[in-house]
């Protein structure tokens, strides 16, 4: 496996189309999906603001945007979902850091497939262009789930004309890169590991990103057939997911909105709506690990790094996120207890969820007994590591609600739902996120972030998050459905607007604290302080490499590994941390 | 920064659960039969969810600010785990969860495991952008024919799910926009959907069904207390999916049977 003559694969481009745009050097891929994470979840974070806006206060008009007309509202909620889950939740933390950081800590010069690590970047890029687009011909208002027929038969509502396609056409093309990333980050993880780099001995971020690939290899190919057949239902006249007898006369009876559907009955016949609900779930549920896991190896690496302490339970943690994938893949039924799917495998998606739990139990006792006993260092990277672990429990303990069909009775397809998952998979995720940026700028960009402003967006972005979804949890439990434009028409969701107010003054509070971020991100890699090759004492290979490091990683050197990722405060060695290169003469663990 | 990190954990741990202890947001009042079930269940998971999260969120605060940095190398306990305490919380925590799924099981088959008992309500609802229609077969117990083209949602009524008169049955059928049923008794209804998926969720009954086109979907529940409860979609269907509301009216059985036999006489 590991080789000791690893020649790199490429020679340093000159050039900064070859350098900078069509690079085939994974830190330059990682930074240019991080970029585009970060162009759009700011984009995201913007739908998300105008959402709550329109929420409570749903006849004012706003400047550009004018009037919200509900079908505007439902475009942004569609738009916001996917582009936070593909463009930024995937894009991020696997393509950004794994991308970027995944060679490095495993002593390689490069990913195995420079080429295509490229094309995987440069697709994903289209992906989002072509997803923006669909807002400059009317972004279709089928939500991210798509479902059918909503989402296959133009005439349901504005925006599932060209607007849908683009929308599917959008996520082929995302499916087709992330399976070429997947396949990139597998092999690189198992082939070009320096000596003494066992599996066993890799950083938890290695484990994350290549567990995160193996999802996305076995989850990305479904969604890609399933996209594909949506759009023949659509385009070719095809009958996956459209029964036969619809009809659409339904919204000529609705007041304004200039929307006229076609009277017609809708061509088709024996198609299935349950289908495609099984093959966007068979995706969808493994999605949320994707998104999640990259973060769960990076709160791992900063709490054992801050805490001074070896990791609690390394093969442990190992074993569960390993577990969480394979469970992962057995409980896409319990997104539809309430779809008419047989109430016998309901009982049984709901066995494997609630099992589901036994693993994210393991990690988070692990995370809390690393601190345990430790000398925790609050740098900014740190608080958000713990942040991360605080969300993971509050998102992760509303799930076993869920998962009992019959709590999901009254709680499916309301605000709690909302509230349960980005909990975990959008604020625990994008805090991943945030602890990595902190963690690894330093080394990315040779500059530290500034720390006063950091514990500034740590303790806003914190509190403000818990305000905005804590509450919508209340909310689902009193029973307001998610995906409503507006909380007017229905008489019991009127005691409820007071509370859905203060969630937006929270959202409007949260997104200006994310400024404090963007400003110290661009300020820092000018302004910042020099940062030293391992500023925080940390043990794994990247950290032994200059700053920012060399093309070839390692400056010509093939780093040899003789220890554990996180030998902290070993008794009897002379610093408190061995590096995973130091000789082996050390202390071994 | 250790202390401000524990006072700010405990602080939305304290009111997080604040809330949900005060119950100043719940469920609405249940008025059906399974309700008190349902909330058993909720109220348990509640409980033992509970206490992990004030542990977990209480644990971490504290460790954070007892085990923060004094400088000395020597305050670390050097230590790769225990293999016992994982054992440990990994048969507790499953043995929680697995649990905790076995107790909800029975009131989940007792739902939908079985079908409406003999005697039953019939009560056909049809979601339709975007609106609810309840449709009751008459005294021949059996549902008229509908057909996809006659369907005209404008004319509502009997036009906006379809009836087509020409067939024996549709002749005592009745189509009505709100859904009335009789108190304490048990209503086997089939849902059913005209052109996306729809979703008939009465909170007050802890009811919620899918409306899938191209299947018709069987559910039964008994509303035992009388008084209007709305209904709301909780499907995306359309732009119209925030106003697809309607009003469920559960009376005594003779105030049933009159309304149902003022709506046949008006049929005539």
């Amino acid at each position: 496996m590991a080789s000791t003559e690893i020649v790199h694969a490429h020679a340093a481009p000159q050039g900064f189309i070859r350098k900078y745009i069509f690079s085939l050097d994974h830190k330059i891929i990682g930074l240019q999906y991080y970029f585009l994470a970060l162009i759009a979840v700011f984009l995201g974070m913007g739908l998300s603001l105008l959402m709550r806006i329109h929420l409570i206060w749903p006849t004012a008009s706003l400047p550009i945007f004018g009037d919200i007309k509900p079908e505007t509202y439902l475009m942004f909620v569609t738009m916001h979902g996917t582009i936070m889950v593909f463009f930024v939740l995937t894009t991020a933390p696997q393509g950004g850091f794994g991308n970027y950081f995944l060679p490095i800590q495993i002593g390689a010069p490069d990913m195995a497939f420079p080429t295509l690590n490229m094309l995987s970047f440069w697709t994903t890029f289209v992906a989002f262009v072509v997803l923006i687009a669909a807002f400059f011909v009317g972004a279709p208002l089928h939500g991210w789930t798509g479902y059918a027929p909503l989402s296959a038969v133009p005439s349901s509502g504005p925006g599932e004309g060209l607007g849908a396609d683009l929308w599917i056409t959008s996520i082929a093309l995302f499916c087709a890169a992330s399976l070429m990333g997947a396949l990139n980050f597998i092999t690189t993880t198992l082939d070009m590991r320096a000596k003494g780099m066992s599996m066993m001995r890799m950083p938890l971020t290695c484990w994350a990103w290549f567990i995160t690939a193996i999802l996305g290899l076995l989850a990305f190919g479904v969604l890609a057939a399933g996209g594909i057949l949506l759009l023949m239902d659509r385009n070719l006249g095809t009958s996956f997911f459209v029964p036969g007898g619809l009809n659409f006369t339904g919204q000529t009876s609705f007041p304004p909105g200039g929307f006229s559907p076609s009277t017609d009955l809708v061509k088709h016949n024996g198609g299935s709506p349950l289908l495609w609900q099984h093959l966007f779930w068979f995706f969808g549920h493994p999605e949320v690990y994707i998104a999640i896991v990259p973060g769960m190896g990076v709160a791992s690496q900063l709490l054992s790094t801050f805490s001074r302490k070896p990791i609690f339970g390394y093969r442990a943690m190992v074993y569960a996120m390993l577990a969480i994938g394979i469970l992962g893949f057995v409980v896409w039924g319990h997104h539809m207890f309430m779809s008419g799917m047989s109430p016998y495998s309901a009982f049984a998606f709901s066995i494997m969820t609630m099992a589901i739990g036994v693993p994210s139990a393991i990690k988070t006792f692990n995370w809390i007994g690393t601190i345990y006993k430790g000398r925790v260092r609050f740098h900014t990277p740190m608080l958000f590591a713990i942040g991360f672990v605080s969300l993971f429990v509050s998102g992760g303990l509303s799930g076993p609600f869920l998962a009992q069909p019959v709590i999901d009775i009254p709680l499916h397809d309301t605000a709690y739902v909302p509230g349960h998952f980005h909990l975990i998979m959008g604020v625990a995720a994008i805090f991943g996120i945030f602890a990595a940026t902190y963690y690894w700028f330093p080394k990315m960009f040779g500059h530290m972030m500034n720390e006063t402003l950091g514990r500034w967006h740590f303790f806003i972005t914190l509190v403000g998050t818990y305000s905005i979804f804590m509450p919508m949890h209340y909310l689902g439990m009193a029973g307001q459905p998610r995906r409503y434009s507006q909380l007017t028409e229905v008489a019991y969701l009127h005691p409820l607007i007071p509370l859905n107010r203060f969630i937006t003054y929270a959202a409007i509070v949260t997104i200006a604290g994310q400024f404090i971020f963007l400003f110290n991100l661009f300020w820092s890699m000018a302004k910042g302080k020099k940062a030293a090759d391992n500023p925080w004492e940390a043990t794994t290979l990247e950290w032994t490499t200059a700053t920012p490091p060399p093309h070839d990683n390692f400056g010509g050197r093939t780093p040899v590994v003789n220890h554990g990722p996180y030998e902290y405060s070993v008794p009897g060695a002379p610093r408190d941390y061995i590096m995973q290169n130091d000789p082996a003469t050390a202390p071994v663990h | 920064m250790g202390l401000a990190l524990l006072a700010i954990i405990w602080l939305i741990t304290f009111f997080s659960t604040y809330f949900f202890v005060a119950k100043t947001w719940w469920l609405p009042v249940g008025a059906s039969a399974a309700a008190p079930w349902i909330d058993h269940q909720f109220a348990l998971t509640y409980v033992l969810m509970g206490i992990v999260f004030v542990a977990a969120q209480g644990s971490l605060g504290l460790f954070v600010w007892q085990y923060r940095d004094r400088g000395s190398a020597s305050q670390v306990h050097y230590s790769h785990g225990n293999t016992t305490l994982e054992v440990l919380w990994t048969v507790l925590t499953g043995v929680l969860f697995i649990g905790l799924n076995l107790m909800g099981s029975s009131v989940w088959a007792s739902e939908r495991f079985e079908p409406a008992g003999p005697g039953a309500v019939q009560v056909e609802a049809s979601g339709l952008q975007f609106a609810w229609y309840f449709r009751y077969p008459g005294a021949d117990g059996k549902y008229g024919r509908t057909k996809p083209e006659l369907m005209d949602a404008s004319a509502g009524g009997e036009a906006a799910v379809g009836l087509d008169t020409g067939d024996a049955a549709s002749k005592d059928d009745v189509v009505s926009g709100t859904m009335y049923l009789p108190v304490n008794r048990e209503v086997d209804l089939a849902l059913r959907a005209q052109d996306v998926i729809h979703s008939l969720f009465i909170p007050a009954m802890r009811f919620k069904q899918d409306a899938v086109p191209g299947l018709i979907i069987h559910m039964h529940f008994k509303p035992v207390q009388t008084g209007d409860y709305e209904i709301a979609c909780a499907e995306l269907c359309g732009l119209g999916h925030y106003k697809m509301h309607g009003m469920l009216k559960v009376v005594s059985q003779e105030e049933f049977d009159k309304w149902l036999a003022s709506k046949e006489a008006e049929k005539q």
